[in-house]
């Protein structure tokens, strides 16, 4: 018997969502005024609703189908698992996509299936949703595919035509760790599928020799998802797996996934799952690279075990194994150190060199840039304060100690 | 000291503000001396208007392309003192050019953090407006949503919804206005309406994505809400199950913890015997 609509969206939405990736921003602009047909993107992206484990809900996310012939440990529709199984029609993902469109439930469509038949046919399907959705119904939101393990080259360049992002997933933060959850999956596969998306998008951003622009690729980029605590990788191995994917094959995003309980999870895999606050912390880290200057190997550089302080921020966690670089002072530090400090972000930073060309800058000024002052001060000194050198004060670790929290139910 | 008046509209037209803005500069009236009054909020207390001094001709009033747009969001807030907020920010930048980078100046922060709280309000319509379809006319389909802005924002987010949701009909009704789209024309009106009672099939099914995607594994409520504040949710049709879904989590996850012990199915043995990189049983 068919399954109702609701019935597999409710399956097929519930199956995708341990894909952590939820961005509708940075694409090319589009806009249904001048181009016609339905939708627009380009802008910041949106989150449209929020779910109570507070994430933003801003794209269709689900599977074409949850059948798969693979079997990976850290998976909920891996073939071994007892999950119950659906699956959309290429009809059915349309129509859903621009009826939730047409709401404003939602910016477009994260579309990603498990494996059946084979790799070419799958990837064939998910890249007959894109191409209906742009070229049938001229459809100008925001479209996320996911490409299949070994789908061929042809495919992906359709897919990229369509899409405004790709994404492959690498899984585990190491070889080993693949090879031993995923057996049927190859990392030198998965980094050569990046790398041709890699190349494929740097094509589509030049100019040929005739001036003219070939179309253009994936404008929104590729990002890709790490599973954390599923394997015995430490943060620094996944922070260095992160760098080196960041640089390699230029990705937009590497996501972390706290390795969830899943339904009919697979006896190969730890019993309890990771804290959600280590996910949070290589978040955390993962900032602290892209936009606060730091390198990957100097988050971790002062902790042995390579394992991210679960109590402390990891910028906070840095600077008070760098005491000694502080205080600095609010009107001559450089843009680059006053990025280091705990509690001040690029716009503060950014607003406070503006500000102290014309004034100079007392910390009581702090507030008005929407920085806590209480924790910004021990890291500063500027006319009128200067706090007892970090290096001798010998309550350090209660000064900063976290307030005690409720655990986690599981 | 003579007082002044200036008489501005209440919805977040920069149009008039400016006007009189120029004219209040070339006369020279400092800010001290200027009362803005927004329309309909008069207090009868000088039934008289005193008149304005004469402009001086030679009086240039400058303003940056940037002063102007962050004093064109902020004029959007529904605080009353932005117009006076705004006049006293020109009026210092006729002699300190350099002010406006001074974010830790009183004036202006607080400019700064109207036109911030602007711009969240005109980003969270643009994310929790939900269109509800009514029996179109002409082959096009049309469309009817409440929003409940806190700002005088209609005017800015209008062009987002008109290059988005081209190809139908909508209206989108507020307390402080509406907006409408009939594929040619973006009409922006001022004008109370009252909530109007509206419901689509979709919903229900917006409902059961909204519950399929939430991870019951990890609650962060606080998260959710500081993100999808209460004052939304009245109209957003998927917060009416966020009590069950919180009251479900624990079973849910517990349930997903039972399951573990569960055999593979069939479908997963024949697959083995197929597909040779498929390995061996691993127990
Ligand atoms: S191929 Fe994808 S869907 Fe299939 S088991 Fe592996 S991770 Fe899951």
């Amino acid at each position: 018997m068919k399954r109702s609509m609701s019935d597999r969206l409710s399956i097929l939405a519930d199956a995708a969502k341990y894909d952590a990736s939820c961005a509708s921003s940075g694409t090319d602009k589009r806009n249904a005024r001048k181009a016609g047909g339905l939708g627009s993107a380009g802008g910041g992206g949106i989150c449209h609703a929020y779910a109570p484990d507070g994430r933003c809900i801003s794209l269709l996310k689900i599977l074409l189908t949850n059948f798969c012939v693979y079997d990976c440990a850290y998976c909920i529709n891996r073939s071994s698992s007892n999950v119950e199984r659906a699956r959309f029609s290429v009809e059915d993902v349309v129509w859903l996509t621009l009826e939730f469109y047409r709401r404003n439930y939602i910016e477009g469509l994260f579309l990603s299936s498990g494996i059946i038949r084979s790799s070419d046919y799958t990837m064939e399907q998910l890249v007959r949703v894109a191409r209906e959705l742009r070229l049938t119904h001229r459809f100008g939101g925001y479209i996320h595919l996911k490409t299949i393990p070994d789908a061929s080259p042809g495919l992906i360049e359709e897919a990229g035509l369509y899409a405004d992002r790709l994404s492959i997933n690498v899984e585990m933060p190491t070889e080993q760790g693949l090879a031993q959850y995923a057996p049927q999956k190859e990392a030198a596969g998965i980094r050569q599928a990046m790398g041709d998306v890699r190349g494929l998008i740097d094509a589509g951003r030049d100019r040929s020799h005739g001036g003219r622009r070939p179309p253009r690729f994936a404008p929104g980029g590729q990002s890709t998802q790490m599973i954390v605590g599923a394997d015995a990788a430490s943060d620094r191995d996944v922070l260095t797996s992160a760098t080196r994917l960041y640089n390699g094959y230029r990705l937009r995003r590497v996501y972390y996934s706290a390795f969830s309980p899943i339904p009919d999870a697979s006896a190969l895999l730890p019993v309890r799952p990771p804290p959600l606050v280590r996910e949070h912390r290589l978040y955390q880290a993962d900032w602290m690279v892209r936009f606060y200057g730091f390198a990957a190997d100097e988050i971790t550089a002062a902790i042995p075990d390579g394992m991210l302080s679960l109590d402390l921020d990891p910028k906070l966690a840095w600077a008070l194994a760098n005491r000694a670089l502080f205080p600095l002072d609010l009107n001559t530090a450089s843009r680059e150190m006053l990025l280091r400090v705990p509690g001040l972000g690029p716009k503060a930073v950014q607003a406070l060199l503006a500000a102290r060309q014309h004034r100079t800058i007392r910390v009581e000024d702090l507030t008005r840039l929407n920085v806590s002052v209480r924790k910004v001060r021990p890291f500063v000194s500027a006319r009128g304060w200067s706090p007892t050198k970090l290096a001798d004060r010998h309550d350090l670790g209660t000064l900063f100690a976290p307030k005690p929290q409720q655990m986690s139910l599981l | 000291m003579t007082r002044f008046r200036a008489r501005v509209s209440a919805d977040g037209d920069s149009a008039c503000w400016r006007t009189l803005a120029r004219r209040a500069l070339r006369a020279g009236i400092a800010p001290e001396r200027l009362d803005w009054i927004e329309d309909g909020k008069d207090d009868d207390l000088f039934p008289v208007d005193a008149p304005w001094p004469e402009e001086d001709p030679a009086r240039a009033p400058v303003l940056s392309r940037a002063a102007l747009t962050l004093i064109e969001t902020a004029l959007c807030h529904s605080d009353p003192v932005r117009h006076d907020l705004a006049y006293r920010l020109v009026w210092r930048l006729q002699d300190e050019a350099g002010l406006l980078a001074v974010s830790t100046d009183a004036d202006v922060a607080r400019l700064r953090r109207m036109a911030q709280a602007v711009r969240r309000d005109s980003h969270k319509m643009t994310a929790f407006v939900r269109f509800r379809e009514q029996p179109g006319c002409n082959g096009r389909r049309r469309f009817c949503a409440w929003f409940e802005p806190d700002h005088h924002i209609l005017r800015r987010v209008a062009p987002f919804f008109a290059n988005r949701f081209t190809d139908m009909d909508w209206l989108i009704a507020t307390p402080r206005g509406s907006i409408a789209w009939d594929g040619e024309t973006l009409d922006v009106r001022s004008g109370a309406f009252t909530r109007p009672e509206l419901a689509d099939d979709l919903d229900q099914l917006w409902r059961t994505y909204y519950g399929a995607t939430f991870n019951p594994a990890r609650v962060k409520i606080q998260a959710m809400k500081s993100e999808m504040p209460r004052k939304y949710w009245r109209n957003l049709p998927e917060t009416n199950d966020i009590p069950a879904l919180l009251a479900g989590a624990d079973a849910r996850v517990r349930r997903m913890a039972a399951q573990q012990a569960a055999p593979a199915p069939a479908f997963h043995h024949s697959l083995r015997k197929r597909l040779p990189r498929v390995p061996e049983d691993r127990d």
